[in-house]
């Protein structure tokens, strides 16, 4: 969708040289990442729970046409109309139908960030139909034409003093404060206003349950609520993967996204849509539209190792936990899912040419996959796309974009040194002429990694005598 | 029916697949080569002394094979070893990484534990062979290598229950766990146990030791501004501890840390924790 290519090394440096965001990002992760803890204090405890959510996701991808069916049928039969998209600018087709038959121009949204990925508020606004946010975070930054930086909390990059500045700026008549109590005021005074004003509904799913057919919706703030019952009628969202088999499968997967994301044992709201409004009932849309998105998932569902990427119940918490993501913040990524899910889907979503760069992001630290809740194995993905950037593979698995890297010198560099590491006398040599040569570095030609290196640290004390020669001179035996 | 479940239909594997019908009160699935048992006290031990310490810091080597040798261990130095392949491996080049690694699985014939003075390298031996080599004729070759794989602190306390006297001066230290010793190898514990036993050391603990220090192997350079800025982050952390010495038991972030401290000037040396804990003890 976003064939656009990012600019990463300037994003970077950009993000690394603002210290405001710094701060207010440090500060935020270390909150979220103490509460996460503070939830999951009990190690063992933890590993047991997210072991069954692993295995409660995996049951499900491994069922994904049948309970997608299933969903189907079952949604259907409760008289939610179900849609198939394959594409986001199918679903936006999808949307803007529906929009347009209630002869809508305004919608109201709850949080969803494949309403993101299809870019549906943009979309919309070229039809001449307005999307109002009404979660807190997303109305911030719409107020700020920005994107989510963050898929739990978007607004996380904006300190309260930043929105309180916002708040003066942006809404009319609004007396600037810094006091928390009153900027919610303001915005619940807006946002109200705005529920009632909304035709049609839109939201994301946290899980679909094939066996209910029911959709179950996580918020804190009600807004969720208001937007997928206000409205006469509503319009839900979800990337395919979201299904689950059975309605006991929700509450542990509900735990581990709760605590996850914001160290919560449970949320303020939690939604579980099953149908619309029926004959006798007072409220409830009229309407209930489920639109189920592929893009590229069905690809990446093929493929057994790329299909956990598909495990992921967005709770943010790699985010939190990222050393990369804390220093740069979401949109120095450039596309809609940042952090390490996003490292890892992205590339696989809009291709390596495109994103392939994100997989570099990282230095293997492992700290996502500490907390990650379903046990995603986000580094092996991560050095698989790595290695398919190097690799025009010839398996329809294959990631898109791949082989995108290929070029003679990199490889022939990593020849040379497996040549090098595999035969000992080259070796030998190989080190004692760094011990020689390696102070005069910086001042042989060659490619920038010195100069990269040193930006920032002394170069590699090289050893003039190596292991293998010492261990040699004292006699260590060799056998 | 969708056109997209259609799709997915299409493209199912219709074989055996283990999760299909797995409850949802699956044990808890474990990391190749975890569960290792440990050895009873072996006559002798292969030293895997990594490339780096190779090149860089061969002193760090020599001590952790004296802190062996002291305990009546025989090390042997297999002369035919040299990178386990991890830097290829985490760069993409797995060909380059398997060529690497089957010299190392050759070079280490015997059943003797191996012993490896880096949690980042040993991480790679016992827990990403057997991926490495999954699939390849070296398959069960690469379990039964990454089932003798030990980093030295753990050896010296699971295997050989060393008993450390000091007689250094009292001095102030501060630790840096790798992510690998951390999170892979799990042995942190072990290695400031070794630090706990000696009198005169105190021990300052950074206030985010659980963070990476920015290395990442060719991320450093790859992403040199990030990287930067990680290792920027990890030097205050260490300079507000008051702390003399940084230790670690990974040369890998020892060549970052310590570097960006000798780049500042700063008079904190970094240095590799067998070196320290056979200076404190002899």
């Amino acid at each position: 969708m976003t064939q656009t290519t990012v600019d990463f090394p300037k994003n970077f440096k950009k993000a690394l040289g603002d210290g405001q965001l710094r701060r207010n990002l440090r500060a935020a992760m270390d909150t979220l990442g103490l509460r996460r803890r503070t939830l999951f204090s009990d190690p063992e405890a933890f590993e047991q729970l997210r072991a069954r959510g692993d295995a409660i996701r995996r049951r499900a991808l491994s069922k994904l046409p049948e309970l997608l069916e299933q969903l189907e049928r079952k949604c259907t039969e409760n008289g939610i109309q179900v849609h198939w998209a394959e594409t986001p600018a199918e679903a936006n087709q999808i949307c803007l139908g529906i929009i347009q038959r209630h002869d809508a121009t305004r919608i109201i949204k709850g949080k969803s960030m494949v309403s993101e990925e299809m870019h549906l508020n943009h979309f919309l606004a070229e039809h001449d139909i307005e999307a109002l946010e009404t979660d807190l975070g997303e109305y911030i930054i719409q107020l700020d034409h920005e994107t989510p930086s963050h898929i739990i909390v978007p607004a996380i990059h904006k300190n309260r003093d930043q929105i309180a500045r916002l708040f003066h700026e942006k809404i009319p008549n609004t007396p600037y404060t810094e006091v928390v109590e009153e900027l919610n005021a303001i915005a619940r005074k807006v946002l109200r206003e705005k529920f009632f004003a909304g035709e049609v509904g839109v939201s994301g799913v946290n899980f679909a349950v094939a066996e209910t057919g029911t959709l179950c919706l996580v918020e804190n703030e009600g807004n969720g609520r208001m937007c997928t019952t206000a409205p006469p009628v509503h319009i839900a969202v979800m990337g395919l993967e979201k299904v689950v088999e059975r309605l006991e499968d929700v509450p542990p997967l509900l735990r581990l996204l709760t605590g996850s994301a914001t160290g919560q044992l449970i949320t303020t709201y939690f939604n579980m849509i099953t149908s619309p409004r029926k004959p006798g009932e007072k409220d409830g849309p009229k309407e209930v539209h489920l639109i189920l998105l592929d893009n590229g998932r069905t690809k990446i569902w093929a493929d057994p190792e790329l299909r956990q990427t598909l495990k992921c119940i967005r709770c943010g918490t790699c985010l939190n936990h990222c050393p990369v993501y804390t220093r740069l913040g979401g949109h120095a990524y450039g596309y809609v899912y940042p952090g390490p899910i996003g490292s890892i889907l992205t590339p696989q979503l809009e291709g390596l040419d495109h994103a392939g760069t994100m997989a570099t992001a990282s230095t293997f630290c492992g700290a996502c996959e500490e907390v990650c809740p379903v046990k995603i194995p986000i580094t092996d993905i991560l050095r698989r796309l790595r290695a398919e950037s190097y690799n025009k593979a010839d398996s329809p698995n294959a990631v898109k974009g791949h082989g995108y890297k290929v070029n003679a010198a990199e490889s022939l560099t990593w020849k040379g040194w497996a040549l090098s590491n595999a035969t000992p006398w080259v070796n030998a040599l190989n080190a004692k002429l760094l011990g020689l040569l390696g102070p005069q570095l910086p001042k042989l030609p060659g490619p920038d990694i010195v100069k990269k290196w040193t930006q920032s640290r002394a170069l590699p004390p090289f050893a003039a005598k190596s292991l293998h020669a010492l261990v040699k001179e004292k006699g260590i035996a060799d056998e | 029916m969708g056109p997209v479940t259609v799709n997915i239909i299409m493209t199912s594997h219709r074989t055996a697949d283990p999760d299909r019908d797995s409850g949802a009160r699956a044990a808890p699935t474990t990391k190749a080569g975890e569960g290792i048992t440990m050895p009873t006290r072996p006559e002798k031990v292969y030293y895997f002394g990594t490339c780096l310490i190779d090149l860089c810091y061969p002193q760090a080597g020599m001590a952790g094979i004296e802190l062996l040798r002291r305990e009546g261990i025989q090390v042997i130095y297999p002369q035919q070893q040299s990178c386990c392949g991890q830097p290829a491996y985490n760069s993409g080049f797995l060909e380059e990484a398997r060529k690497v690694a089957r010299k190392q699985l050759k070079a280490f014939p015997k059943d003797y534990p191996i012993v490896i003075p880096s949690g980042s390298c040993g991480g790679m031996l016992r827990h990403h062979y057997p991926k490495l080599f999954a699939n390849q004729p070296e398959a069960a070759e690469a379990q039964r290598f990454a089932g003798r794989v030990f980093e030295l602190t753990e050896f010296l306390v699971k295997v050989l229950d060393v008993r450390f006297e000091d007689r250094g001066q009292p001095i102030k230290v501060t630790w840096h766990s790798s992510c690998s010793a951390l999170r892979e190898m799990r042995v942190i514990e072990h290695s400031k146990s070794l630090l706990r036993q000696l009198q005169n050391v105190e021990l300052i603990e950074l206030q985010r030791e659980r963070e990476c220090c920015g290395f990442g192997g060719s991320f450093s350079v790859k992403q040199a501004d990030l990287s930067s800025a990680m290792v920027a982050d990890k030097v205050a952390d260490i300079e507000q501890t008051g702390a003399s010495l940084l230790l670690s038991g990974d040369c890998g972030c020892l060549m970052n840390i310590g570097g960006a401290l000798k780049h500042r000037n700063s008079p904190i040396p970094a240095k590799h924790v067998a070196e320290f804990l056979l200076e404190r003890t002899q």
